[in-house]
């Protein structure tokens, strides 16, 4: 029984956590001189192209030092290919576990209110935290030679730490929260009316999740997958602790750059390290569009709220 | 389809937001909820429509004698229009209100011809044919209101209960609306609930008025009944301007000042402190003294609000000032000007002795 | 009235979205996360103590945790100096700089790794200017501030960024129009309002840079008491077969990440309550 909101139309802020586009002419009288204005975009230009600019090029002017036909022969090498391969099926396993628990625990937490929410946020953040070390370790440490259940993994003859499961596992680690992170400020933000109007309407929950709540976070469900998939083909320290770094067996692209460039092969360490750049910028790009689709609706919402009501009665 | 709560109790953690509420909604009536914020109107709605349930053990509702209290919102068979109209963001207006129809199981459900057909008769009977292909945010708040009634109408409700249901529209828009829900409530028949806190809405639209404040019903009756005949103190507040006078009771009469008013409730008992209740329009202002009860004052401003004048009075002893509301011609007759004297005389008035349980 | 009010009782699926919520957190995080708790318990408080206070840990601990603190303090400032700019003010390419500083964000650390001590190596795009000044960058403590301080760049701009949107340039004028000159108006005004989120930022990009190995360990050289971050010496105790030794370290990385993630919940709780 709230009052009267003083901007009822304004929608929900969508995609929380996105920054937001600015628009607009940003000449206002009370502002810094042109040149205090030109120094800062300056200095943090010259901040952002020396961590970010450069570092990014570089990737690829070293990868295509050596020519292209040095580049390609990086991807006929039988362990790139295998690299490459365990990869895209570590991810192709991490990617939609973590997804169905994301959805799961955002549709828990956004949805509904009960005591000790806020602990299992934080719980939830908690491998976000770890270090990517540890955070291979501890699976070490259970079934590891040494570990818990270490002697009984190894008499009844199951691999998993120096093996693919380990990677796996250690991946869905690392990568836990990504999906649940992006949903629920998301979700949240959205509110329960329209599920509820749904359930009203005689829908059951089934059809009010697939018809009205998917349909609703599906471009925060897909940059949280895309987040999601750029950490599970990149990681790196989870990983290395696990894998045992055997050659065509358990090694992922990330380890079998670390190889290439200890053993001095520059040219075909970057040639492999330019397909996860890609991978990255990739993911740029669609987070980009991500922020650009879900404001585009509602930018126009905006623009109607001021027209009043275009239709007399 | 006659509505009936019992003895409804609903409490969120230490907060009683229904005290025990019993209420009789006629057939084909619309019926306002009106109170203020946190009045628990919204939630008796809610209530109804099984989107909240009542404390454990606590009262009933009935559908026509049915007690559907047990039964989950989708059984219900209500139609629920919500303050911020809750449409489906990402589906067309024609979606929307095919909604309900589509989600039927298979058997229940109708054709694809008839979805059309019905959402076609709903978009016609909200006026707003044209605007099938639209999403809810190409749409006005006007607009977007009558998307979520025809929603709400499309699943053929027993009961239509709506949520604040001008509460997010601008003045003009909401004056529009609210004649049009008359006339389409005129049309269908649908036995109708709405909650609101704007008092001339209520008044406006719908047949009986439930008048609400802390989580009880304090009164029920016709715009004419709640507004004329209050039944409380707050129902005379909370449905216009009032002037208020402290005195005393003496000898079955209110004492203010050397001012005397009759009272009329019975129960009142002799030397009690209470208050006089006159609306604005309810005094007479003249220039000159004339007839019994008048008393002199003088003017403090003068307001012109429209048809309308508001003009404030000064009483002789300066203890408070009152608002007097007479029509432009009166005023103009008057010839009133800050600082003249006039005399004032309480047409119409209302007693309550005060209330000690506060 | 919308506040007492339990979001809805009328939705389904509690039990089943909490129910496997619980099992795949308890299964992917907290059972193995209890379990280094557990084996370090058993293996006795004296050779935890013995291990976690050894010379060489202890300077990597300084290491990883005094570098961290420079490379969160270097972010906070040119992170707000980055928001700052990307917010107010309009130049070409502004989109696509916006869009670049999530990179740290999505590229494996190892690609980081490999680059930036390609572009700070002596010989380097970047180093090579820097040789001539006596600034050498590649496997000294400098280059592991450089590796710490491109991990942790999207954090405080991502923070301070939503907050500098919605500051009202109202307050601004209103400033202005009290006689406040530019300066007196950021510093009175603005900054006072961006800082917690500046802070949060800061302390997010700690929290990652304690932890990271990847980007580091190209970088830095790795030796012993001068270039070794403690991530480093976990994985070499573990090469050595040092099971004990790792976990023990492990145990008081662990802690700090605890203690560090309970911090940012308490800056992002007061920055949100704050002043309402």
């Amino acid at each position: 029984m709230s009052a009267i909101p003083l901007h009822p139309l304004t929608p929900n802020s969508n995609l929380a956590r996105l920054p937001r586009r600015t628009g607009g002419v940003q000449s206002f009288p009370n502002a810094e001189p042109a040149w205090i204005r030109w120094s800062l975009i300056a200095v943090s230009l010259a901040f952002l192209a020396s961590f970010l600019f450069v570092p990014l090029t570089a990737v690829f002017w070293e990868a295509f030092r050596k020519g292209a036909a040095v580049y390609w022969a990086s991807f006929q090498d039988p362990d790139a290919r295998s690299a490459i391969r365990l990869t895209l099926l570590t991810a192709m396993i991490a990617v939609p576990l973590n997804l169905v628990f994301g959805v799961a625990a955002a549709w828990a937490i956004a949805k509904f209110d009960f005591p000790g929410k806020s602990v299992l946020i934080t719980l939830i953040d908690l491998p976000f935290a770890v270090s990517p070390v540890v955070s291979g370790l501890i699976y070490v440490l259970l079934f590891g030679a040494q570990g818990w259940w270490g002697p009984w993994l190894a008499a009844h003859n199951i691999r998993i730490i120096f093996a693919t499961p380990g990677i796996v596992l250690a991946t869905i680690f690392v990568t836990f929260p990504f999906v649940a992170r992006e949903l629920i400020p998301l979700m949240q933000s959205q509110g329960t009316e329209e599920e509820q109007a749904a359930i009203v309407l005689g829908a059951n929950g089934w059809q009010t999740f697939f018809r009205v709540t998917l349909p609703n976070i599906r471009w925060g469900l897909l940059y949280g997958v895309i987040l999601c998939n750029a950490r599970a083909m990149g990681e790196f320290g989870a990983v290395s602790v696990v894998s045992g770094h055997v050659r065509g067996l358990t090694n992922t692209m990330p380890l079998h750059i670390e190889i290439l460039y200890n053993e001095y092969q520059f040219a075909a360490a970057f040639a492999v390290a330019s397909l996860l750049a890609m991978l990255a910028l990739i993911t740029l790009a669609a987070k980009t569009a991500v922020t650009w689709k879900s404001r585009g609706p509602l930018e126009d919402h905006a623009n109607h709220n001021s027209t009043g009501d275009a239709h007399e009665h | 389809m006659s509505i009936e709560v019992r003895d409804v109790h609903k409490t969120f953690g230490t907060f009683a937001a229904l005290k025990g509420v019993s209420l009789k909604i006629q057939s084909g009536e619309l019926m306002a909820l009106l109170g203020p914020s946190g009045s628990g109107k919204t939630t008796l709605l809610r209530i109804i429509a099984g989107l909240e349930t009542p404390d454990d053990g606590s009262g009933d509702i009935l559908f026509h004698g049915e007690n559907v209290a047990a039964l989950r919102a989708a059984a219900r068979h209500v139609g629920f229009v919500f303050q911020h109209y809750a449409l489906f963001r990402h589906m067309t207006v024609f979606e929307n209100i095919a909604f309900g129809l589509r989600v039927r199981p298979r058997r229940n459900r109708p054709s694809n011809d008839a979805i059309r057909g019905k959402v076609a008769s709903l978009l016609k009977l909200v006026q707003l044919e044209n605007f099938a292909g639209r999403y809810p945010s190409q749409l006005s708040g006007g607009q977007r209101q009558r998307v979520a009634l025809a929603r709400a109408l499309a699943v053929e409700p027993r009961v239509l209960l709506l949520d604040e249901p001008f509460g997010s529209l601008d003045a003009k828009v909401r004056k529009e609306l609210r004649a049009w829900i008359r006339r389409l409530h005129d049309e269908i028949h649908i036995t109708s609930v709405f909650v609101t806190h704007d008092q001339d809405e209520a008044l406006e639209v719908a047949d009986r008025v439930a008048v609400m404040n802390e989580g009880a019903i304090e009164q029920i009756g016709t715009p004419e009944e709640v507004y004329d005949q209050p039944a409380s103190a707050f129902v005379y507040q909370f449905l216009g301007n009032v002037n208020i006078f402290e005195g005393r009771i003496r000898n079955g009469r209110l004492r203010i000042g050397c001012l005397e008013l009759p009272v009329s409730s019975p129960e009142s008992a002799d030397n009690q402190p209470a208050r006089a209740y006159v609306r604005p329009h309810d005094i007479e202002l003249a220039r000159i003294v004339a007839g019994e009860g008048v008393r002199r004052g003088t003017v403090q401003h003068i307001h012109t609000a429209g048809p309308i004048v508001r003009v404030g009075v000064r009483t002789f002893d300066g203890s408070q000032t009152i608002e007097v509301e007479i029509a432009r011609e009166k005023h103009q007759e008057l010839d009133l000007r800050v600082g003249n004297v006039v005399y004032y005389r309480m047409r119409h008035s209302q007693i309550f002795v005060e209330d000690y349980s506060i | 009235m919308r506040f007492f009010a339990p979001k809805n009782n009328v939705l389904p699926g509690f039990r089943l979205a909490m129910g496997f919520t619980l099992f795949y957190l308890s299964l992917i995080v907290l059972i193995p996360v209890a379990a280094i708790f557990i084996k370090t318990a058993a293996a006795g408080w004296s050779q935890f103590w013995q291990t976690a206070t050894s010379p060489r840990v202890v300077a990597s601990y300084r290491l990883s945790f005094g570098v961290s603190a420079l490379a969160a303090l270097a972010n906070g400032v040119f992170g707000l100096l980055a928001a700052w700019v990307l917010v107010r003010y309009e130049f070409i390419g502004k989109r696509m700089v916006d869009a670049l500083v999530d990179l740290p964000f999505a590229l494996p650390t190892a690609v980081a790794g490999i680059s930036l001590t390609t572009v700070y190596a002596e010989t380097g795009w970047i180093g090579q200017w820097l040789k001539p000044l006596g600034v050498k960058v590649a496997f000294t403590p400098l280059g592991v501030l450089v590796a710490l301080t491109f991990i942790g760049l999207p954090f405080v701009v991502r923070t301070v960024q939503p907050v500098l949107q919605d500051l009202d340039r109202e307050v601004e004028d209103a400033a202005a129009s009290l006689g406040a000159n530019r300066w007196q108006t950021f510093y009175r005004v603005i900054f006072p309002a961006l800082w917690p989120a500046a802070l949060t930022g800061a302390t997010l990009a700690f929290a990652r840079a304690v932890g990271e190995y990847g980007s580091v360990i190209f970088i830095s050289g790795n030796m012993p008491m001068r270039t070794e971050i403690t991530p480093l010496l976990i994985v070499t105790k573990l090469e050595q077969y040092d099971y004990a030794g790792a976990t023990a370290i492990a145990v008081v990385m662990l802690v700090a990440s605890f203690s560090l993630l309970l911090l940012i919940n308490l800056l992002q709780w007061w920055s949100a309550h704050r002043g309402t």
